[in-house]
């Protein structure tokens, strides 16, 4: 059997005296869209960043494939929050894209023809294509996230982290984002995605991570997304309402 | 050799030197770290000055390369704490190091010529005079410093504008994709570094600040392109010296001072006039696209009248004043979607 895209042992990572993630162990199964839920704080960007070795450990083993991180990051696009870069520098949303590919490219070689169509591709994929050329700063909220998304698709990698990609995104931007997740799970990539919306979770994604500070429950949706696990993850919120189970309109959204 | 002309090139170089990487500077929102890097490099001085028993350039842009490092180094750590935020850590770091090259001259080299005020103000028309034979030529030192510089900037931002851009945009996507952000970081600080000191002599450690910083900083008004803002800043930086030159020999004013009022203006006219961001510009913009609006809001509501509408009646039911009455009306009558008659206002039959 293939090692999971995704392993993660013992990990623990403190903040000033602070655990913000205590002992995660998680493996996260191929070709799967797997979310991680849980409520503010709960370190679900974190959990992302240490694994890929930007927030500091205090404790705790990742690997990839088998791999660790350094072996593996050609086979790992993220998409950070998009709020994460300042979006008045001065350039194009191709250029942006085509930034993904610089990893491939290395040190020293610029991007040419290949890498210009690669991301005009990916563009397409997020229904972007007109914009190729637009300065960044015009962007709305929502085609933001989806340079972003194009920026890791041109990665073409197998596996795929994402931070709270829905986070306050237009009708459009969500359409087109499920699109690419559909699309990546028929390739059969992995997507892990922090994401915050319960009422839609189910609908998205068919693996489920509850995390606060320590892992509650991860496993296949149905198995995973019930009252007793979100109740463990959230506490005693009113967001056992949920569809499917009682009043759907005071459904929890946190 | 021609005096103004030594003056003149070395001016250019050290502008030149400046705006490539200033440019990168503002763009990481780090423009006040030039202003700590060019105080605290005094230190740095002191000690090569200390070590070697001399001002040779050399000893002295390595120290100050040294200290530029420690400085941006202590800021970063500082912050990290947590315990201050960055530009109160840029506000302790730099006085600090400045203050321990102060007292470390007053006290060790009393009786030493190492000028303070040099340091500080730096004076570029003494630049003909500090020679170097090279090749059997007599060349300023001034030009081989700040040529050498210049070139050593441009040869890092050509060689390493990729990934320059890509840790200036996404330092995580930097770092996700193997390249190392940390040591940019720190290649550009040390080179932000050498130039400070390269320039000291002609401008001095004040006046740097607004070679790294103004050229940029007007140039990011001016354009979205980041190979354009580079090449404009640089343009402005160049630009500022030549004319600031001029006027300050014409004025007998101080030469590098004058330079940076120059590079000063043409932020001011930047900021007033830039096609896109421009003070003015804008206004008048926003003006116009107000009148549209109004005018068409004007057309719109004489459309639902039979008759003719008197200028008055309009005045009391929109509430404007009689003035901005006549600017809308004008706007709609060159526009042709307005007739005015004795009687009042009515739509345009055309349309």
């Amino acid at each position: 059997m293939n090692p999971p895209p995704l392993e993660i042992l013992d990990l623990t990572v403190i903040y000033r005296e602070k655990p913000v993630l205590w002992d995660v162990d998680l493996a996260i199964p191929e070709g799967r869209l797997c979310a991680i839920v849980g409520p503010n704080g709960a370190g679900k960007s974190t959990l992302i960043k240490a694994a890929l070795g930007m927030v500091p450990k205090a404790s705790g083993r990742v690997r990839f494939f088998g791999q660790p991180l350094e072996l593996s990051r050609k086979r790992i696009a993220y998409v950070p929050q998009r709020t994460s870069v300042d979006w008045d520098f001065p350039t194009h949303v191709l250029d942006v894209v085509m930034m993904g590919l610089y990893g491939r490219l290395g040190w020293f070689r610029r991007p040419g023809r290949e890498e210009r169509e690669a991301a005009m591709e990916a563009l397409r994929q997020v229904a972007l294509s007109d914009l190729a050329h637009r300065q960044i700063s015009e962007l709305s909220g929502g085609q933001q996230q989806r340079v972003f998304l194009a920026r890791a698709l041109v990665q073409n990698a197998d596996l795929y982290f994402m931070d709270e990609p829905f986070a306050g995104v237009d009708a459009v931007t969500e359409e087109a984002i499920l699109r690419v997740l559909e699309g990546l799970k028929a390739q059969g990539k992995t997507v892990v995605v922090v994401h915050h919306d319960l009422q839609t979770v189910r609908d998205y994604f068919d693996h489920l991570t509850l995390l606060n500070v320590q892992v509650i429950a991860s496993g296949p949706m149905e198995t995973t997304f019930t009252p007793h696990n979100l109740e463990r993850t959230y506490g005693k919120q009113p967001l056992l309402e949920l569809e499917g189970w009682a009043k759907p309109e005071q459904a929890w959204n946190s | 050799m021609n005096p103004d002309l030594v003056i003149l090139l070395t001016a250019v170089l050290v502008s030149t030197a400046s705006a490539l990487l200033g440019s990168f500077l503002v763009l990481r929102r780090m423009a006040l770290v030039s202003d700590a890097i060019s105080h605290a490099v005094l230190p740095g001085i002191v000690l090569a000055y200390w070590l070697s028993g001399g001002k040779a350039t050399l000893p002295a842009l390595l120290g100050a390369a040294g200290s530029g490092l420690l400085t941006v180094s202590l800021v970063e750590w500082l912050t990290r704490t947590g315990r201050v935020k960055n530009d109160a850590a840029i506000g302790i770091v730099f006085p600090a190091l400045f203050s321990l090259g102060v007292l470390w001259v007053s006290l060790s080299f009393r009786n030493v010529h190492l000028d303070l005020d040099a340091v500080l103000y730096g004076e570029i028309a003494y630049a003909p005079f500090n020679t170097l034979e090279l090749w059997g030529l007599s060349l300023p030192e001034s030009w081989l410093v700040m040529g050498g510089l210049a070139l050593l900037n441009l040869l890092f931002v050509l060689l390493f504008y990729k990934e320059l851009k890509l840790s200036t945009f996404d330092p995580s996507l930097a770092a996700a994709l193997g390249f190392s952000p940390g040591v940019l970081h720190y290649a550009l600080m040390a080179l932000v570094s050498l130039t400070t000191v390269g320039a000291f002599q002609s401008v001095g450690a004040i006046l740097i600040v607004a070679f790294l910083i103004i050229p940029p900083a007007t140039a990011y008004l001016l354009t979205h392109r980041l190979p354009a803002l580079l090449s404009l800043a640089v343009g402005i930086g160049v630009f500022s010296s030549l004319l600031g030159y001029l006027l300050a020999v014409w004025m007998d004013a101080s030469i590098a001072g004058m330079m940076a009022t120059v590079a000063g203006g043409c932020f001011v006219l930047a900021s007033l006039f830039s096609p896109t961001q421009g003070y003015l510009t804008t206004r008048l913009r926003r003006r116009q696209q107000r009148l549209e609006v109004t005018a068409r809001l004007l057309v719109t509501h004489l459309a639902h009248h039979q008759t003719p509408v008197p200028e008055e009646e309009i005045r009391e039911e929109f509430g404007w004043d009689a003035r901005f009455l006549q600017q809308v009306k004008q706007k709609a009558l060159r526009e042709g979607w307005l007739e005015a008659s004795e009687q009042g206002l009515t739509p345009s039959s055309k349309k």
